[in-house]
């Protein structure tokens, strides 16, 4: 199997997390102080790098078969967790994630909130909203470049998808100085989900001792037909949603994860 | 003690997520193949993708229920 579906995969699902972790580091930069910001940005990253650095290899040392029964239940429980979202989002029976209100809401709050320096960093707010952000944001990219780079004895391949990721929200962030709002970020979720769940029940099921017909060439027709049956969800489940709006910009609400 | 319960609800959100039953689906389908091939020679590579459609179905029909 090649490198490019796993490259794909934890690119687009990294490049959604992203422009999520991207609007509470733009509402905490341009609200607050950039220093601190960036300061609680570089942090998580350093900690969410660790994880991968230790858990990344550690994992790729278990026998391939547990390995993949293990890994494989969890990317297909977390895919159809992705995949039910992006399903009841697309047919409006859940608020699309918005990114302006998200904005809104969390400037709201930065503005609100009293400054304070602490162990070094000038503004501790500023600081720990962009910490969490990135840090809540990034642990499911962690989550997907582990398991399904060591599924695939490729956590290198994996990073790369999601480095890349991160470089191109981030010029892109720096070049609008405003939440990406027109990024169909429930359609890349609606992938991420079809990919996690199919590699998962692939893996999965190769981990419980199938042989599948066709071995490899099995994935290229279990995605289609995860796709099939989910856009199939979505046609059925439109003709009756009852259309569900957008959070408004209230502040005292916490910005709503993935 | 308070600390633990909410990492602990933490991770179960993150990894179960708002359908519980979903991942009780997988895991029991993954359970039964396995039981499937190695007892009784079954090649059962049919029957996870099968759970994995039903439970999706499913949990979808729960969430969008009146």
């Amino acid at each position: 199997m090649t490198a490019l579906p796993l490259i794909l995969t934890v690119f687009v699902a990294c490049a959604v997390e992203a422009i999520e972790a991207l609007t509470i580091v733009l509402a905490a930069g341009l609200t607050r102080e950039w220093r601190s910001t960036f300061q609680g940005m570089a942090v998580a990253l350093v900690v969410l790098a660790a994880v991968v650095a230790v858990l990344g290899p550690t994992i790729t040392l278990l026998p391939l078969t547990a390995l993949r029964l293990v890994v494989g239940a969890l990317l297909a429980i977390f895919g159809l967790q992705w995949l039910r979202k992006a399903v009841l989002r697309a047919t409006g029976y859940k608020a699309l994630h918005d990114e302006a209100s998200a904005y809104l809401r969390e400037v709201a709050a930065a503005k609100e909130a009293a400054s304070s320096s602490r162990r070094g960093v000038s503004d501790w707010y500023a600081f720990t909203l962009s910490f969490k952000g990135v840090l809540l944001e990034g642990l499911e990219v962690v989550f997907i470049v582990i398991t399904f780079g060591a599924n695939q004895h490729n956590v290198g391949g994996a990073v790369i998808g999601a480095a890349a990721a991160v470089v191109v929200i981030a010029v892109t962030g720096i070049v609008v100085r405003a939440p990406l709002a027109r990024v169909p970020e429930n359609a890349m979720k609606f992938a991420v989900g079809i990919m996690l769940t199919s590699f998962g029940t692939f893996w999965g099921a190769e981990g419980a001792g199938v042989s599948w017909p066709g071995n490899d060439a099995a994935l290229l027709v279990l995605v289609p037909v995860v796709a099939l049956v989910s856009l199939g969800h979505t046609a059925v489940l439109r003709r009756t949603a009852t259309p569900v709006p957008a959070p408004a910009a209230d502040p005292s609400q916490e910005v709503p994860s993935s | 003690m308070r600390r633990l319960k909410s990492i602990g609800a933490f991770w179960y959100d993150f990894v179960v997520g708002d359908d519980w039953r979903v991942a009780v689906i997988v895991v029991a389908a993954l359970a039964l193949t396995a039981q499937l091939v190695h007892a009784a020679g079954v090649n059962a590579w049919w029957l996870l993708p099968l759970c994995v459609f039903a439970a999706l179905g499913w949990s979808l029909r729960r969430a969008t229920r009146p």
